[in-house]
């Protein structure tokens, strides 16, 4: 046997050793990471768990017909609800989808069908944009709507959430007109460039589900936002007469009764919390179901 | 989609018509572009009377007394980036943790569920996290957590239902979600064919963890914790509940501190003292440079992962 | 067309003649006996019985879906980490059964290695840490062994001269056959007795493939190396020993006949053999 063969298979009976001295090594330490692993799942678990059960339980309590009803009343005086931001938040974030998502999905239609510098750095833009911090930008609204007309206003609100959901409006648009099958989008032209116009609104229509899809995530972020809201609608006890004054809402609620001493009007902080958590989830389940359910069209 | 090249090649031949309509899209495109910039722009200039007024100052400063028209945001920046601080030193291990035990060791329906439920319980908002965070997490940690911490050298004084350490874990617990999602999809994402790799060498499970999935998915966890960094960075509501409101350098963990978002938020509609609002206004800029560049920087990670991606496929 | 002439495929100063070779049927590296897969419900391969002899490469050839490649996965327990997937019958490494409830798998798989259908070298690492992180993974850190292991798998691998100079580099720098050929560099680091290959060049263009093939016959010397190919000529080209596995409708994946490729390839027992041997089916 040669020096050589002699020295391989020297190695070949070290590395069976080593594999097999090993192993134990190995397999404890895999345990001891999975162990680990499954801890840090526990920790995790725990607080989320707690938030949802604690909202729900403490929610629940607040919950009656006088609530959604009712008009806010002083502290210690019983019978009070939140009508007004009820109210208030529908009509806040109702005009500012009305204003973000046609300038959103118009926007995303750009990005979807055009290649380009400008395309690529507004997509850039817009993305570094969806990590604004929200009071940076209710501040911005503050100073282009607040300032000049020298009042609060639910209008200012709805601008401060407007520029808060076009990112959101924007990407997930995009994303949405891009799952449109290449075939459609060709029968178009094939029908005749002076048509692409139309064409492109056949586009637009099977995206439809996507942009649903959106609409109610951008929607779902903006009710939940509070910061944007404290230098522009600021709240109110009271339902608002027009656009251009103070107006509740739920979000600001949650806050304003949250840090008082006052138990019942922790109380009612809870079952705001409440509302807005199942509003939230209403929106974010059924833009799940709406995208699954989308998924099995497109082939 | 490969649709680009040839979309490309048929905007080349648009007749007059489809010209204009090409210009409208791209008037809406920088219309956005002026949007997001006017951002930026008009906090700068509602904050410049307060920049001029203090100078260098105002970043370097430590004292923030607007009833003698004194501005420096040390405070409030250190009060940000402890407060973010903690928050991604609790949620990087147990958010890591957490998703690779979801990808690799639960059964898969399991995984499915859980992970749903985390991905669900990223869209609370944030004034809801606050409420909980004063209301139950504060009292728990005055009472229990608190008192015994004051052996270690850095979290004396006396125990708050409000504080540094407290916001930090409240910022932990809201940016876990994204965190655990986006490392459970890169995780699942990983081929079967780099796992068996290390099965076929006689790999254990936790060596072909090590070896084949972790390295892959480095850079987009990276940009998962970036963009969870920017989130904490700019977080407002659930902060303020919790932070204590106490316009000063913290020098323990259970001190109350303000972070920059919080001072706005309690200050601003208060503000009458000369350049007090302008000061304010400053702070958003700060913040919102920031946030920016946190942003950008997870934006130009998750561009190199996706390049990545397609130059090795 | 029948009586094929395959027999133009070989090159006949490279393999002994029919006789002779029955004759000198060395021991088996490998004993197959009953085995079968049953995926959850879905039964995916039965009854086969065979044994791979040792220093010879033997092809496991058959239309797709007839079971070669889960054939393969059950030698070196790969099937563990299918979660349903159970092993029926038994396999024996020389004297060991791989199957017995006191083996560990990791152990088996240092000693049957694998090469699959597409190059998957660790892409975070390089040429170096890839063809050495095998016998890193089964516990040897010094240096000297690595280092040397490292030259001699390259070498084997026909790899050494190209990339000698350029270990620490990225290993994904390298071409679709050199990434394959570091991925069997790889594999025979650990010293297995065998080694299982999955269709390993159908993912490569034909230079790089006829580099591997050529490479194959080298490498017998050393290991024994069973192959799966969906390549008629290429388990004609490369191949001492054949087996044809097929799949119909009324009967899951099997064994249908297996010997000398010569045997198989000119003289097959069975009519489906021939069938798909002449090209006629598959």
């Amino acid at each position: 046997m040669s020096v050589v063969a002699a020295s391989q298979v020297d190695r070949r009976t070290l590395i069976r050793q080593s594999a097999r001295k090993s192993h134990r090594r190995r397999q404890i330490a895999g345990v001891v990471a999975a162990a680990l692993c499954g801890l840090g799942l526990c920790i995790a678990l725990v607080p989320l768990i707690s938030i949802v059960a604690l909202t729900v339980s403490k929610g629940i309590a607040a919950w009656s017909v006088d609530f959604f009803t009712r008009l806010p009343t002083p502290a210690g005086i019983p019978g009070g609800g939140i009508v007004n931001a009820l109210v208030g938040s529908l009509i806040i974030d109702g005009l500012a989808a009305v204003m973000a998502l046609p300038v959103g999905f118009i926007v995303a239609l750009f990005l979807a069908e055009h290649e380009g510098r400008l395309a690529n750095t507004v997509r850039f833009v817009v993305d570094v944009a969806a990590g604004l911090p929200a009071i940076t930008i209710g501040l911005f609204a503050y100073a282009i709507v607040v300032l000049p007309e020298g009042h609060f206003s639910a209008l200012s609100a709805s601008v401060a959430l407007a520029v808060l959901m076009l990112p959101i409006a924007i990407r997930a648009g995009e994303t949405a007109i891009r799952t449109v099958p290449q075939d459609l989008w060709e029968a178009g032209i094939a029908l005749g460039i002076r048509r692409a116009r139309v064409a492109r609104s056949l586009v637009i229509v099977s995206a439809l589900p996507g942009l649903v899809t959106a609409s109610l995530l951008a929607i779902s972020r903006a009710i939940g936002e509070a910061a944007p809201l404290l230098f522009t609608a600021i709240g109110s006890q009271v339902f608002a007469t027009s656009l251009g004054q103070p107006m509740a809402s739920l979000s600001l609620v949650v806050y304003f009764d949250g840090i008082q001493p006052y138990p019942d009007l922790q109380r009612t902080a809870w079952g705001t919390a409440l509302t807005l958590l199942v509003i939230v989830m209403l929106l974010n389940v059924s833009s799940r179901l709406l995208a699954r359910r989308m998924r099995r069209f497109t082939r | 989609m490969t649709g680009g090249r040839d979309r490309r090649r048929l905007t080349r031949h648009l007749r007059l018509g489809d010209r204009a309509y090409r210009r409208v899209l791209q008037g809406f495109g920088v219309f956005v572009l002026v949007i997001f910039v006017a951002v930026g722009a008009t906090l700068f200039i509602q904050a410049w009377p307060a920049f001029k007024h203090s100078g260098p100052g105002f970043v370097t400063g430590t004292t923030w007394d607007p009833s003698h028209a004194i501005y420096g945001a040390v405070p409030f920046i250190a009060g940000t980036l402890f407060t973010s601080a903690i928050g991604l030193a609790l949620a990087i291990p147990i958010g890591i943790g957490a998703a690779i035990f979801l990808a690799e060791y639960a059964p898969r329906r399991i995984s499915g569920a859980l992970g749903m439920l985390v991905e669900l319980l990223a869209a609370v908002p944030s004034v809801v996290y606050g409420l909980w965070g004063f209301l139950v997490l504060g009292p728990i940690f005055q009472n229990t957590i608190e008192p015994r911490l004051s052996w270690l050298p850095f979290a004396h004084g006396a125990p708050l239902p409000v504080g540094l350490l407290l916001a930090g874990v409240i910022l932990a617990v809201m940016v876990l979600p994204t965190i655990v999602a986006v490392t459970r999809d890169l995780a699942n994402a990983v081929p079967a064919t780099s796992r068996e790799a290390v099965f076929g060498l006689g790999g254990t499970r936790w060596q072909m963890v090590r070896t084949a999935v972790l390295p892959a998915i480095r850079t987009g966890v990276v940009g998962a914790v970036v963009l969870g960094l920017g989130r904490a960075l700019g977080e407002t509501m659930a902060v303020t509940f919790v932070i204590g409101n106490t316009n000063a350098v913290p020098n323990s963990l259970i001190a109350p501190a303000q972070t920059m978002a919080s001072l706005i938020a309690n200050e601003f509609t208060e503000a009458t003292e000369p350049f007090h609002a302008s000061a304010l206004l400053g702070i958003a800029v700060l913040l919102l440079v920031i946030a920016v560049i946190v942003n950008a920087l997870a934006r130009l990670l998750v561009w190199s992962v996706s390049r990545e991606v397609r130059e090795t496929v | 067309m029948t009586g094929t002439p395959l027999k133009t495929f070989f090159a006949p100063d490279s393999r002994s003649t029919v006789a002779a070779e029955a004759e000198a049927r060395p021991a088996p590296a490998i004993t197959v006996r009953g085995l079968g897969v049953r995926f959850g419900s879905k039964l995916a391969l039965s009854g086969v019985d065979m044994d791979f002899p040792t220093g010879r490469i033997t092809a496991l050839i058959g239309p797709s879906g007839c079971g070669k490649t889960t054939l393969l996965r059950s030698l070196n327990r790969l099937h563990d980490t299918t979660p349903g997937a159970r092993v029926l019958g038994s396999v024996h490494l020389g004297d060991l059964d791989v199957y017995a409830p006191e083996i560990n798998p990791t152990e088996i798989r240092a000693r049957i290695g694998m090469v699959f259908q597409r190059p998957n070298p660790f892409p975070t690492l390089s040429i170096y840490d890839n063809v050495v992180s095998g016998l890193r993974l089964n516990g040897i850190r010094k240096k000297a062994i690595l280092n040397d292991a490292a030259e001699s798998a390259l070498q084997s691998a026909a790899l050494w001269d190209s990339v000698s100079h350029k270990l620490k580099t990225s290993a994904m720098r390298l071409s679709g056959g050199e990434q394959q050929r570091l991925c069997i560099a790889r594999a025979l680091a650990v010293e297995p007795d065998v080694l299982l290959m999955d269709e390993p060049t159908s993912a490569l263009d034909p230079i790089a493939t006829s580099r591997i093939e050529t490479l194959l016959r080298a490498l017998v010397k050393q290991v024994t190396i069973i192959i799966v190919t969906h390549n008629m000529q290429q388990a004609a080209r490369v191949s001492d020993y054949c087996a044809f596995l097929m799949v119909e409708e009324d009967r899951v994946g099997h064994l249908v006949e297996e010997g000398l490729t010569l045997q198989i390839f000119s003289k097959p027992a069975d009519p489906r053999t021939e069938e798909y041997v002449t090209g006629r089916i598959g």
